[in-house]
């Protein structure tokens, strides 16, 4: 009961991870990206519409599909569907200067809304019954367990019964953090996102670094999309499904106070307190929704803690949200 | 004497517009030596320098790095001819730790902190700094954030360092820590350019003191061969005159009395220090001193914006002589009692007005308490809108253009009108004339000699000189946040002005009564 509630967490964490991620990788550049619910649910539609045009040209017999082309097709167009959503982010804010509040949200309202069109596109085509699309093949070959999971009981289950875009999410985060604290390359990103003057007169190149991360951060969040359909839903899309995952994420990075390894930790916090009103008996629908609110109090709780404390270091990038201009006289 | 020049600058010319910042300069930097940079605020020495150091480039002339000619096109190519530039604004992360901050951008292969701390160590026992690498900048002082400053340029090999005000933001003991490691750095054969406006300063560290005066190049003279007054006639030139009409002041009365203000900034030094003075009706006191002085704040401090740390404001009514204390007023309070602020700081729009609202809404701003209704009085504010736009000439399509809009005297105009208009019995103006041309910077001082014969007592910040001595009646001087002196308007020289001005702290605190 107890191993099947974690695992149930840590499935449930896994979209959240992914998004905080992303999301922290763009914020470190100085982007806060209110796009990422958008850009999660575009990196799912893409992922589905790649997984149903390589499905449909297979046939019906699943022993025609190739196990590595499964799952590279919706992978990639995942990676690149997130992409191209944080490429506009970036055009739009870093080119043409346009206010990143207000370019996030428009790209999360896009992008939810291009996702719907296209799935209901992909129903239609279906002529399904069902408001929803199954994709049940490709999804099985993206919950392929490690062999030797149920040879060990429990221990097993927990550790070793994931689908690979769980573990894959936490080598991300862990990859994120090594890059963001151990290289030049972090060193630079940070300083970025901190004072983009700085870094401009130390040579940095401040209009590639924000590009970059925020089109890297998109993508891994777009993966997060990806899980959510093949792994939690097992291949099941349907409209609006996604809920306010990406919202979540971008609660989770406040909470893991910018910091991959704590979004590691949180994810599955996250994960489980969403999960919680299932396993506690006799809750009505409402008290359910009231259940529903935990996360954001734990994110609200973190940040008065954080503010109370006062230590720099758990203070969101120092310009984060504001653009940056060369001051020319 | 066998010494290199190390860098020489060539006839240069720099315009912004149709503002000249430097005419034709030339200048020789020797190895082994620190040459001072001196002149006025505005004399055009941050720009030159900045010319060296890649952020501008000159619009004529040629500067030469060891005899070759060379084209600075940015702060990289100033990297690589080993020109490394502090500047007075630091350019540092706060969250980053003092190593991390020195390596920041330098692309040399492998990134190892622990190399990198090491390399930093040497340099600091070399020249004898203090300094903990792991040591986060937030956490430090300002002058061990200008520590970092200058082993950042060191560690990328630099022998040409050139220091924007370095003292301005340090204590006498830092100051002197300072100069023994820039000395040590000059025996070492480094070339060291110093910029700066504190004459003591420049006597007893300086080979030699290169002179800037609006702009131009007025030369350079051997530091053991010139002497404190010297270098004031150079800095200041001789007086223009200018014409102002200004009138005897008339039944003068006490109207402000400061006593003994103190004011702190955020770090907790002080920025003003035992400020005491008078301000009398019908009279303008003006108030010069070097840009970033206390005077701001001392003005804020007045209107109630800024918190004090002790002293005492008070305030004689006019109608009824009674004594009044405004540190107990709120701004608003202190507004209606007639001391008015046209304040007009660095950022024109900053303060005072707002950008995007058009000028009658911005009269508006000032009065919008006034309205009976529950809706907005527009008539009056109106009418206010455009008598200031026909007396004082500004040129506007309407009286509801932004203000945003409107050219930067047009902006000042409308804000000194404003206040003005406001029957003030004390009016304090910043800068007011600042960026305007000829005819409006009259218009503006025509108007405050109207508002002293009506028996307003002013108090004008200027930066010019020739104007101060030809408009006000009285001149506090200012000079790192003490009163160094307070001289009378018709019989004093701009060199006493200018020597007033660049006085060290310690002298300061003998003058402060006077």
């Amino acid at each position: 009961m107890i191993v099947q509630f974690i695992c149930r967490a840590i499935l449930l964490g896994t979209p959240l991870l992914y998004g905080s991620t992303g999301e922290i990788v763009t914020e470190k550049s100085g982007h806060l990206n209110l796009g990422i619910p958008g850009i999660m649910y575009v990196g799912a539609i893409s992922g589905v519409v790649g997984s149903f045009l390589y499905e449909n040209a297979c046939g019906n017999d699943i022993a025609n599909m190739s196990a590595i082309l499964a799952i590279l097709i919706p992978l990639l167009c995942t990676i690149i569907g997130a992409s191209l959503m944080g490429l506009i982010y970036s055009f739009l804010t870093v080119t043409l200067h346009a206010n990143q509040n207000v370019t996030g949200l428009a790209l999360t309202t896009f992008g939810v809304g291009l996702g719907n069109f296209l799935g209901a596109s992909l129903i239609n085509i279906t002529k399904s019954e069902l408001p929803s699309i199954a994709l049940t093949k490709t999804s099985s070959f993206f919950a392929t367990k490690l062999p030797f999971a149920d040879k060990l009981g429990w221990v097993g289950e927990l550790l070793f019964s994931h689908d690979f875009l769980t573990y894959f999410a936490i080598i991300i985060a862990i990859i994120v953090a090594f890059v963001l604290n151990k290289t030049r390359v972090g060193l630079n990103l940070r300083a970025v996102g901190e004072n983009p003057a700085t870094a401009d007169a130390a040579g940095i190149n401040v209009t590639k670094y924000r590009y970059v991360s925020t089109c890297i951060g998109s993508a891994i969040a777009g993966l997060g999309g990806l899980q959510y359909v093949f792994a939690y839903a097992s291949g099941v899309w349907s409209n609006n499904a996604f809920g306010d995952r990406g919202w979540m994420a971008i609660a989770l990075v406040i909470f893991a106070l910018w910091k991959p390894s704590m979004a590691i930790i949180g994810s599955f916090l996250f994960g489980a307190l969403c999960n919680a009103n299932n396993y506690i008996q006799g809750l009505g629908t409402e008290t359910q929704e009231l259940f529903k609110m935990l996360p954001y109090v734990v994110t609200i709780i973190v940040l008065v803690i954080t503010s109370m404390r006062k230590k720099r270091e758990h203070q969101p990038p120092a310009s984060l949200g504001i653009n940056y201009f060369r001051e020319e006289r | 004497m066998n010494k290199q020049p190390a860098i020489e600058f060539k006839n240069i010319t720099k315009r912004f517009g149709k503002v000249v910042a430097n005419k034709n300069v030339n200048l020789t930097a020797y190895r082994g030596e620190i040459l001072s940079v001196l002149g006025e605020n505005g004399s055009g020495k941050t720009t030159l320098m900045n010319m060296i150091s890649g952020i501008y480039f000159p619009d004529e002339g040629q500067i030469f790095i060891d005899g070759k000619e060379v084209v600075i096109a940015s702060p990289k190519d100033a990297f690589d001819y080993k020109i490394g530039m502090i500047h007075q604004h630091f350019k540092l992360v706060d969250v980053f730790s003092a190593a991390e901050n020195i390596v920041l951008g330098i692309e040399d292969g492998k990134y190892n902190l622990k190399n990198s701390t090491e390399e930093i160590k040497k340099i600091t026992s070399q020249y004898g700094f203090e300094l903990v690498p792991d040591k986060k900048i937030y956490t430090m002082s300002v002058s061990e954030k200008q520590t970092v400053e200058i082993i950042k340029v060191l560690y990328r090999g630099a022998d040409i360092l050139i220091l924007d005000e370095p003292t301005a933001v340090l204590t006498p003991q830092e100051t002197e820590k300072l100069f023994n490691v820039l000395r040590r750095m000059r025996d070492n054969g480094k070339c060291i350019i110093i910029i700066t406006h504190k004459l003591h300063e420049v006597l007893s560290l300086s080979d030699r003191v290169a002179v800037l005066r609006k702009g131009e190049y007025v030369g350079t003279v051997n530091t053991k061969e010139t002497n404190e007054s010297q270098l004031t006639e150079m800095m200041v030139g001789k007086k223009i005159s200018l014409n102002i009409q200004r009138s005897e002041p008339k039944n003068t009365v006490e109207r402000l009395k400061i006593n003994n203000l103190i004011c702190k900034n955020r770090e907790g030094a002080n920025v003003l220090e035992n400020v005491s003075f008078t301000a009398k009706s019908g009279e303008i006191l003006g108030i010069a001193g070097i840009a970033g002085s206390g005077q701001r704040e001392l003005l804020e401090a007045i209107a109630g914006l800024q918190h004090l740390a002790s002293g005492e404001i008070t305030y004689i009514d006019p109608k009824t002589n009674e004594e009044e204390n405004l540190r107990d007023k709120t701004p608003l309070q202190i507004r209606e009692m007639g001391v008015r602020l046209s304040f007009v700081p660095e950022d024109r729009l900053g303060m005072g007005l707002v950008g995007n609202m058009d000028i009658v809404d911005n009269m508006m701003l000032r009065s919008y308490r006034k309205g009976k209704s529950m809706f907005l009085e527009r008539k009056q504010p109106k009418n206010l809108a455009e008598d200031i736009i026909s007396r004082l000439e500004v040129v506007t399509p309407s009286a509801n253009t932004p203000v945003r809009r409107l050219s930067g005297g047009n902006v000042q105009k409308v804000l000194v009108g404003r206040e003005i208009a406001a029957a003030p019995t004390v009016l304090m103006a910043a800068y007011p004339v600042r960026g305007l041309d000829i005819n409006s910077s009259y218009t503006i001082y025509n108007l405050l000699n109207e508002q002293k014969e009506n028996g307003v007592a002013v108090i004008f910040v200027g930066e010019d000189l020739d104007v101060l001595l030809e408009l006000c009646d009285r001149i506090l001087v200012i000079g790192s946040g003490r009163v160094t002196g307070i001289v009378d308007a018709r019989n004093t020289t701009k060199e006493e002005v200018g020597l007033l001005m660049t006085k060290s702290q310690e002298e300061g605190k003998e003058n402060n009564n006077g």
